[in-house]
């Protein structure tokens, strides 16, 4: 019986009827729920890594020890594991090991739309590319089979649409694979630069074999039709040109790296015009231009963001939809923000206040830099705040008291500890605040190894976030709570004032994971409002001002009574409520 | 677009339960035979964003997106977001707004005001549109929670879905504790179509 899966669920369960043992991953929009799908089969060990180089580190030692290995990430966690995984594809694997990509073209939950296809070439590793979830489930369990006979990992990479589309999917059996036996190899698996030398060898010859496989494999294959227009794509893009140009001729690409230039020949000389339509970077086009064959593609279409059925219309011809109804009025846009009770808000509140120089990081409270809380001033990657806030005291020497990093307790363990170090080793003066609402919130509530609890939630031993800081040398540690805006600054204020680094661990739950309190609510005495906004400036859905009133009112469906509101107003015109 | 393919677009705000009943809407059209395709999103547009999930169902479905002038019906449970993903919808197709009025941070900052009449707005342009107060109903099935469950019901009767079939996928998705509220809120809306229609 087919049933319905989003793209990740269908890995998850081709990686399980795989034969699939171990799987590991660092959780990040758009992969997250392959993994904690694919911890929930029997038989598969899964876990949360720290990060992604650490998943790639235990992926490969997975494959080595004889296990059919599934490591996932979003595409910029791959940047992350890039070290571990280059060098990888020159030891191949024993047990299949498949990497999965998640890209996210159009950046609905990512700080960049880098193309991860790229890898395949640089990396030198076959890239597959589903185009729906059945595709996602048939095309990961065939990873596992290219992996062993090649001897190499492959990357399984996906986009947003399909991860979390639902398509329709036939389950398949789940293999019996036995763990393969495990031999000493040190010229394989020991990459010393006389070792190393041999096999890259091996890589070249792979990769020749590769091309032949990519060749004849079925998921390379021409859909012959109107032979006026023929068009090379894959991924969700196949399933875009298929809904605009039933009739066209197609050749969809199962396997992007390496690309079968012998099929692409054919179709090219079989067709009259050919084009290319691959979302984000000419990673295609530019190869099949350097064989010397007359291909359209980017002059036509956009380097950014996801394409749709309609912009290929609109770009290439085909069915187009209807003129849709244009509305004359302005719709004030509805950007995302913290949840009422968030812990975060009355950070980047504070942070603002004291007019603070804020390097920040990934997470929830990446959104403390949207206004009205405008709480930030740079964010570029997965802990890179402290890092940064280093590099910026010593760029500018005068006022490091004015500098803090802000991370969250999961960015903070993926990969905030090395920064740390230096700013110790290196003598920086920075405050460094710890945002520990004990979860991986942006995600969904993954855990972590500083929550105690693993991928099952099954009891860990709990990563100690005060004592791991004062052993890499941090003497003034001291843990707030965010709820307590007065404590919060006090704290703020006096580590700033040392010209020695300090850390301030912000410790409360995020508040999705917490009941509201149901026997207090909070009311605006309006005699007391002045109509000031200074309550409406933290940004959050409980409280809003009514303008013709000049009053600010208390919505009681979205407030979960954190007090912050209170806190900041002057004229004490917010009261808390008991009973 | 490819053959008879009926387009469902859901819109709301990021927490209003859009993927609940995209996965409602999802699981009727497959137990009813159809080839099925379904767009959500995740992550960091749940945080009280402007979110959308699409349902698309026929004979068979190419791609998972809907196009804009091209979704049948549109169910929006918020009437800011109605007129957002309005461009969305056919020439001839139907509209269902839940009369709510949740506002975005340039609202709720007093810097733009919220278009108050912007469901008549939309019903001034849109033949078919629908606005029904899901939320007041729902609060009577039990909880606010359930006025997606409410709209699906209002849907089920304009599309004409064998309620036996949403029921049943009702029973699949809700958790057994909101099961008789979510029941209770479908049939509310089922029956409020069948008096207005």
């Amino acid at each position: 019986m087919k049933r319905l899966m989003i793209g990740n669920d269908a890995i998850a369960r081709g990686a399980y009827e795989a034969g699939v043992t171990v799987a590991t991953a660092y959780p990040g929009t758009p992969s997250t729920e392959i993994v904690s799908n694919l911890a929930q089969y029997p038989g598969v060990y899964g876990e949360w890594a720290p990060n992604e180089k650490v998943a790639m580190e235990v992926g490969a030692g997975a494959s080595i020890g004889g296990a059919r290995t599934l490591v996932a990430m979003k595409h910029v966690g791959v940047n992350v594991a890039a070290d571990p995984l280059y060098t990888f594809v020159y030891t191949g694997v024993n047990g299949g090991l498949v990497i999965v990509s998640a890209d996210d073209p159009g950046m609905h939950s990512s700080q960049n739309e880098q193309d991860n296809r790229g890898y395949g070439r640089f990396a030198k590793l076959p890239v597959i590319e589903p185009s729906d979830s059945q595709e996602a489930l048939d095309f990961t369990r065939l990873a596992y089979d290219i992996s062993e006979e090649f001897d190499t990992p492959v990357m399984l990479r996906i986009t947003t649409r399909l991860a979390h589309s639902q398509t329709l999917v036939e389950e398949g059996e789940p293999k019996q694979v036995e763990l393969k036996e495990y031999k000493k190899d040190a010229p394989k698996y020991v990459m010393l630069p006389g070792f190393a030398r041999g096999r890259h060898v091996e890589v070249e010859k792979r990769l020749l074999g590769l091309k032949e496989y990519s060749n004849n494999t079925e998921i390379n294959r021409i859909e012959w039709g109107d032979r006026r227009l023929g068009v090379i794509t894959s991924g969700v893009c196949y399933q875009y040109v298929r809904e605009v140009m039933p009739d066209i001729s197609v050749l969809k690409l199962g396997m992007v790296n390496p690309l079968p230039d012998k099929l692409i020949r054919e179709f090219a000389e079989g067709v009259e015009r050919l084009v290319i339509v691959e979302e984000l970077e000419p990673v295609i086009e530019e190869q099949v231009k350097s064989w010397g064959i007359t291909v359209e593609g980017k002059e036509h279409f956009t380097l950014l963001g996801e394409y749709s059925p309609e912009y290929l219309a609109e770009r290439l011809g085909g069915i187009a939809p209807a003129q849709g109804f244009g509305l004359d009025k302005e719709i004030p846009p509805r950007p995302p923000l913290m949840c009422p009770g968030c812990p975060h808000r009355g950070v980047f509140h504070t942070l603002k206040r004291m007019r603070l120089k804020v390097m920040g990081d990934i997470g929830c409270y990446t959104l403390g830099a949207l206004s009205p809380l405008d709480g930030m001033d740079a964010c570029v990657c997965m802990g890179a705040s402290i890092g940064m806030a280093m590099g910026m005291e010593k760029a500018q020497g005068v006022d490091p008291s004015k500098i803090v990093a802000v991370i969250g307790d999961s960015t903070f363990v993926h990969s905030g500890i090395t920064p740390l170090i230096d700013i110790v080793y290196n003598q920086g003066t920075s405050t460094i605040v710890i945002l520990d609402n004990s979860t991986t919130a942006m995600t969904g509530h993954q855990d972590h190894p500083a929550t105690g609890l693993t991928i099952k939630k099954e009891p860990a031993p709990k990563l100690d976030l005060e004592a791991l800081v004062r052993a890499v040398g941090i003497k003034n540690v001291r843990v707030v709570d965010p709820l307590q805006l007065d404590e919060l600054r006090s704290a703020l204020e006096e580590e700033l004032q040392r010209r020695e680094p300090s850390v301030i661990i912000a410790r409360r739950s995020c508040a999705l994971l917490v009941k509201p309190p149901v026997n207090k609510k909070m009311v605006i005495e309006n005699d007391l409002c002045t109509g000031c906004k200074l309550c409406i400036r933290i940004g959050c859905t409980g409280i809003y001002f009514i303008e013709d009133e000049n009053l600010a009112a208390i919505n009681p469906t979205t407030c979960v009574s954190c007090e912050v509101c209170a806190q900041v107003c002057t004229f004490d015109a917010i009261k808390i409520v008991e009973g | 677009m490819a053959g008879k393919a009926m387009n469902i677009l859901i819109v709301g705000v990021g927490g209003q339960g859009t993927l609940l009943t995209s996965r409602i809407l999802a699981q009727v059209a497959v137990d009813l035979g159809y080839d099925v395709k379904v767009s959500e999103i995740h992550g960091m547009a749940q945080r009280g964003g402007s979110v959308v999930s699409q349902v698309r169902y026929g004979e068979k479905i190419y791609s998972p997106i809907i196009s804009k002038g091209d979704a049948d019906i549109i169910l929006a449970f918020e009437k800011l977001e109605a007129a957002r993903w309005l461009d969305y919808l056919k020439p001839d197709g139907m509209i269902i707004i839940n009369d709510d009025r949740v506002d975005p941070l340039p609202v709720m900052s007093g810097k733009v005001k919220y278009p108050e009449d912007i469901d008549q707005h939309i019903a001034q342009m849109v033949e078919k549109t629908l606005v029904v107060d899901a939320s007041s109903i729902a609060v009577g099935c039990g909880n606010v929670r359930a006025a997606n469950v409410v709209m699906v019901g209002i849907l089920a009767g304009a599309m004409g879905f064998p309620e036996g079939e949403v029921e049943k996928a009702i029973q699949a998705m809700v958790p057994p504790k909101a099961l008789d509220i979510n029941l209770k809120a479908f049939k509310e809306g089922h029956n409020l179509y069948s008096n207005i229609a």
